[in-house]
């Protein structure tokens, strides 16, 4: 019931904000004059979602206007049924599912036709570069309207004719985020500052680790925590001229870590599983996570009792290297019945300012949005999981930054496999070069085009 | 001519009738031939071309012979496949059916009169019913880092911090046995009690006259009277480990961690199959189905030779 | 006369010896097969922090939480319930009927090829459907049955080893007599089959049934393959999903409880049933 309020409260207030905003010549949809070049007239009354887990779906719940939950996987906007279709990512498996529906997306029926699907950066370009994803300007919007969204995150989906097609509502440029407690046992201040002096370089970051563990406590959780650090900042992409490349970058990662576990400076523990989890609540003992701001939501457990986000326990600094991670971009559907209100969610998310900085306040997102990101960077907003701190400054830094010509299509099964099979190589089940052998084995399994030697 | 001509009402009668017997059988040979014969032939087909999909876009298929046998004897992903799927059969397998010669000679024993034996046998069997997924899925979650069984080992002071079994090539390949060897000696034990039951009781007597004890009894008399029906258990027990899937797939998420060590022959076709692969997919089965069908036939003889005895 | 006397004692004593081995070893077992029920019966009653905080061996109050927590959850686990129950009941029906119908079949009539489709569903018996897994999805998706039950549902019709059972039932159950009275009391051949024959088979029907049931129930490499719309997924597959990443954010209460859930109705069905089952197993196979 709680929850119910507090829901209807949020969308009775976006509803508002809509209102007043149409009154200050921005366009929502229902006026009616950016009508896309799909025949007027009525639209399909199913809304067909795909994504791979529930964080597109909680920002569309609470954040988009006139969004009415039935159930878990149900909606409502207005008179149309909004169904998500939900496929986890592991394992390539929301990809083959939505490669399966996107094929017969032309002989589908009409309320059964996708109409939004969401994509990570790790195989963005593998959907960009086809024709099942409709260009952002066929929906009527245009390129001033985004104006002030990062370029990075146009860039990436953007396709090899230089056609828009997707869109997002955040930015992910990543940050070291450090248990405040530890910090203080440790080096005797949780001043971001002064921390990040302790790990501003991975020789320091290595040192800082000897330090912590004297002191009883892991620098980070497992294996894959810096991972994403080291693999954006590569010098080529994993897939070069269909030959699979591993570049220097992944193998420092594959050496520190390597080190670091037969150190003793991390626990072992494998990205999302129970033991990795187990360091967002003091019992872990986990110094730090690398992550973006969606990280700090999702998965760091901010609403549960006990955990050290909920009690403000975190701080976030630059760390020894910039990255990004993740990042998820909402596409539309070539074939959509609800071009109309596919490009509405696309506004209010991706460049409604109103509703971008709530989502900052409610999720400690950060969103697409230079000019209000790095006017907000200068405010006192506060994050309750960074006790107080603003870490918008940081991230805004960050952004700018954000290099992804790197990227291939096969990013997620390469990072997902290769993360597997050195996983053997940490605990000492095979040596490196059996380690790689398996990667490279199994790569060439995952996509057949490919080859491994 | 002549026979025909003196039986020739009840004849017709009977040809009548026994067209029936066509008609019986229709569904079963269209069921079969449509969804067992028709993709055998299509899988058959499908392995001598190259055709899977490369992100959305297909490639072949395109004629390639015996390329892809080629290359799936050629690399050492089956051999290695193969080996993990036989290691983690009798892992499960020797303790089966030796804990199961144990049950059934116990629970046929007439002079060992077991108390509650039909509880007993009604729990051994449980685990046959489980679903292997939950189940495998359960042990995964009982057998985490900081599962209960760590939790119990270390408050009983058997181990100071968690034994990762998921990290360690033996636990799992011996979780997996394990679940295979609850899931299936209830079984064997049932079977092959039937079998020691059917064992004339008057051989036992004439031994135990002439002085065998009881370990000599089992070795002399009913070991090699169960052969039969100890091979028949063997066989079918073996091709359900060539099947072995839902176990390993689930415990290891599908990646056979660790180092591939708990990577069944099964796994190996569902990842082709995830990747629609149909080339390499269709080889590989076309191998597997080669085996299970030497081995059927090594069952079948079984069958008909005691169905001849009959 | 002093050794067949000291054998004798050697026996007596041993019986007694072997007898207590015998209680220790099956209790043991029986351990073995149910501590993991247990503990999954305990952690589907206890909170994630609960659960996290180490093992217990008494029941908490988080039961209906949990409970509640799953079905309203976004996992269908509902639907897949439902989806398995139809599915495994159709499942059972259509194999047992229809493979009654073949062994019928074989059993009354005499006609051309007999012998030949006996030999022939006798060596096919044990050849699993994995190998022409990959066939049959190209031929579904061809036919436009991919994301229905039909290939899950259909195939059954065709079932060697229920047939199997079926007909060595008959031989030993289903007199000819009884049919050629039939037939003088001018029943029609299907009227036969339904209304004399399929009566008489009750009890391997039911025990096939259940065995057929069972196995649908279980079964998870095929329905993966071919379920791939949420409302039409099956329970192991759920279970399967549950398994990557970041479903359920972790609350092993849930973990537990959706495991619980497709674990326990099969037991609570078993135990009511445990007698025909386990002797089922035992006819199915001695008789072969």
């Amino acid at each position: 019931m709680k929850r119910f309020k507090k829901g209807l409260a949020l969308v009775l207030a976006a509803v508002m904000t809509t209102a007043a905003l149409a009154g200050c010549g921005s366009k929502p949809a229902s006026d009616g004059g950016n009508t896309p070049n799909v025949s007027g007239g009525a639209e399909g009354k199913v809304l067909n979602i795909y994504v791979w887990n529930e964080e597109f779906k909680s920002r569309v719940t609470d954040h988009y206007p006139g969004y009415v939950k039935v159930d878990e996987t149900n909606g409502k906007i207005g008179d149309v049924a909004v169904k998500w279709h939900i496929t986890p990512n592991e394992n390539n498996a929301y990809q083959n599912n939505l490669d399966e529906t996107l094929l017969k997306q032309a002989s589908a029926a009409v309320d059964d036709k996708i109409d939004i699907f969401l994509v990570e950066a790790d195989y963005a370009l593998k959907y960009v570069d086809t024709e099942y994803t409709m260009p952002v300007k066929d929906l009527g919007i245009t390129d001033t309207e985004l104006a002030n969204q990062y370029k990075y995150t146009k860039d990436i989906v953007t396709d090899s004719k230089g056609v828009l097609k997707g869109l997002s509502w955040q930015g992910c440029p990543g940050v070291l985020i450090y248990n405040r407690a530890i910090a203080k046992d440790v080096f005797g201040t949780d001043d971001p500052a002064e921390v990040q002096k302790k790990v501003s370089d991975w020789a320091a970051f290595e040192n800082t680790a000897e330090e912590v563990k004297a002191k009883g406590y892991k620098m980070v959780s497992g294996f894959d925590d810096t991972y994403r650090v080291f693999s954006n900042n590569v010098s080529s992409p994993w897939v070069v001229d269909g030959k699979i490349v591993i570049d220097d970058a992944i193998m420092d990662w594959v050496e520190q870590t390597k080190n670091f576990t037969d150190k003793g400076y991390n626990s072992k523990s494998t990205l999302w599983d129970d033991v990795w989890n187990k360091g967002f609540y003091p019992e872990g003992k986990v110094f730090c996570y690398f992550g973006p701001a969606w990280f700090i939501d999702f998965s760091m457990a901010t609403q549960e009792d006990g955990s050290i986000a909920k009690n403000g326990g975190w701080a976030a600094t630059e760390g020894p290297q910039g990255f990004f991670w993740g990042g998820t971009w909402i596409c539309a559907a070539s074939g959509t019945d609800n071009p109309t209100l596919v490009a509405d969610i696309m506004r209010q998310l991706t460049t409604n300012e109103t509703i971008m900085k709530e989502i900052v306040e409610k999720d400690n997102d950060f969103v697409n949005n230079k000019p209000a990101m790095e006017a907000m960077a200068k405010t006192d907003y506060k994050s309750n999981p960074l006790g107080g701190q603003n870490p918008l400054p940081i991230f805004a830094a960050g952004a700018d930054k954000v290099d992804l010509s790197n990227l291939s299509a096969y990013d997620q099964g390469c990072n997902e496999e290769f993360q597997a099979a050195m996983k053997d190589y940490f605990n000492g089940n095979a040596t490196l070069e059996a380690a790689l052998a398996n990667f490279k084995k199994n790569i060439v399994v995952k996509y057949p085009g490919l080859k491994a030697e | 001519m002549k026979d025909s001509r003196n039986t020739g009402q009840g004849k017709s009668k009977v040809v009548k009738y026994n067209k029936w017997g066509y008609i019986f059988l229709a569904p079963f040979v269209i069921v079969y031939v449509t969804f067992q014969v028709v993709p055998l032939f299509s899988t058959i087909y499908n392995s001598f071309f190259e055709n899977f999909r490369s992100g959305l876009i297909q490639i072949g298929p395109n004629w390639v012979g015996l390329e892809n046998y080629k290359k799936i004897f050629s690399t050492p992903e089956l051999m290695q496949y193969t080996k993990n799927t036989l290691i983690m059969w009798i892992i499960g397998f020797v303790p089966q059916i030796i804990v199961s010669l144990m049950l059934g000679q116990w629970f046929s024993d007439v002079r060992l009169k077991l108390r509650c034996s039909g509880f007993f046998k009604t729990v051994i069997y449980l685990p046959n019913l489980i679903m292997a997924s939950a189940f495998s899925m359960l042990f995964f979650a009982l057998f985490s880092d900081v599962g209960p069984v760590n939790g119990m080992l270390m408050s009983m002071g058997v181990i100071d911090e968690p034994f990762r079994f998921f990290a360690s090539v033996g636990a799992t390949r011996g979780l997996v046995g394990l679940m295979n060897f609850l899931m299936w000696f209830g079984n064997t034990t049932i079977l092959l009690m039937a079998g020691i039951m059917g064992i004339d009781v008057s051989l036992f007597e004439a031994a135990e006259v002439d002085g065998a004890n009881s370990w000599k009894r089992f070795t002399r008399i009913t070991l090699p009277l169960l052969k039969p029906i100890l091979i028949y258990v063997i066989i079918t027990s073996m091709i359900g480990g060539i099947q072995m899937f839902d176990v390993p797939q689930i415990l290891t998420n599908g990646k056979g961690t660790p180092a591939d060590s708990a990577t069944t022959l099964i796994m190996y076709l569902n990842r082709h199959l995830f990747s629609k692969n149909y080339g390499m997919g269709g080889a590989l089965s076309v191998f597997l189905f080669i085996i299970t069908a030497i081995l059927s036939l090594v069952i079948y003889a079984i069958m008909y030779r005691k169905r001849d005895k009959n | 006369m002093s050794k067949s006397k000291k054998t004798k004692v050697s026996a007596g004593l041993s019986i007694r010896a072997r007898k207590a081995v015998a209680y220790i070893v099956l209790v043991i077992l029986s351990i073995l097969c149910l501590f993991w029920f247990y503990v999954l019966f305990v952690n589907a009653t206890r909170t994630h922090a609960d659960i996290q905080s180490g093992f217990s061996a008494v029941p908490g109050g988080n039961f209906w939480n949990n409970w509640t927590n799953l079905v309203t959850g976004s996992q269908p686990i509902l639907s897949g319930m439902i989806n398995s129950i139809l599915v495994s009941s159709l499942c059972a029906l259509f194999s047992t009927y229809f493979s009654a119908m073949t062994a019928y079949a074989i059993h009354v009539y005499n006609f051309k090829g007999k012998k030949f489709m006996f030999t022939f569903i006798l060596a096919i018996m044990m050849i699993p459907s994995q190998v022409t897994a990959l066939g049959f999805i190209q031929f579904m998706d061809k036919l436009h049955l991919v994301n229905t039950f039909v290939p899950l549902i259909v195939p059954t019709i065709a079932a060697p080893v229920t047939f199997y059972y079926m007909k060595q039932y008959m031989e030993s159950t289903l007199p000819l007599s009884i049919i050629e009275a039939a037939r003088i009391d001018g029943s029609g051949e299907f009227r036969t089959f339904n209304k004399i024959v399929i009566p008489l088979m009750k009890p391997a029907i039911a025990v096939q049934a259940i065995f057929t049931f069972v196995s649908s129930w279980n079964n998870y490499f095929m329905p993966a393959l071919i379920l791939k719309q949420e409302k039409i997924k099956t329970l192991p597959i759920l279970i399967a999903q549950l398994r990557s990443a970041d479903w359920l954010k972790f609350d092993m209460g849930q973990v537990y409880m959706m495991i619980a859930f497709s674990i326990f109705p099969v037991i609570i069905v078993y135990i009511c049933l445990s007698k025909y089952i386990v002797q089922g197993v035992a006819l199915g196979s001695v008789k072969g």
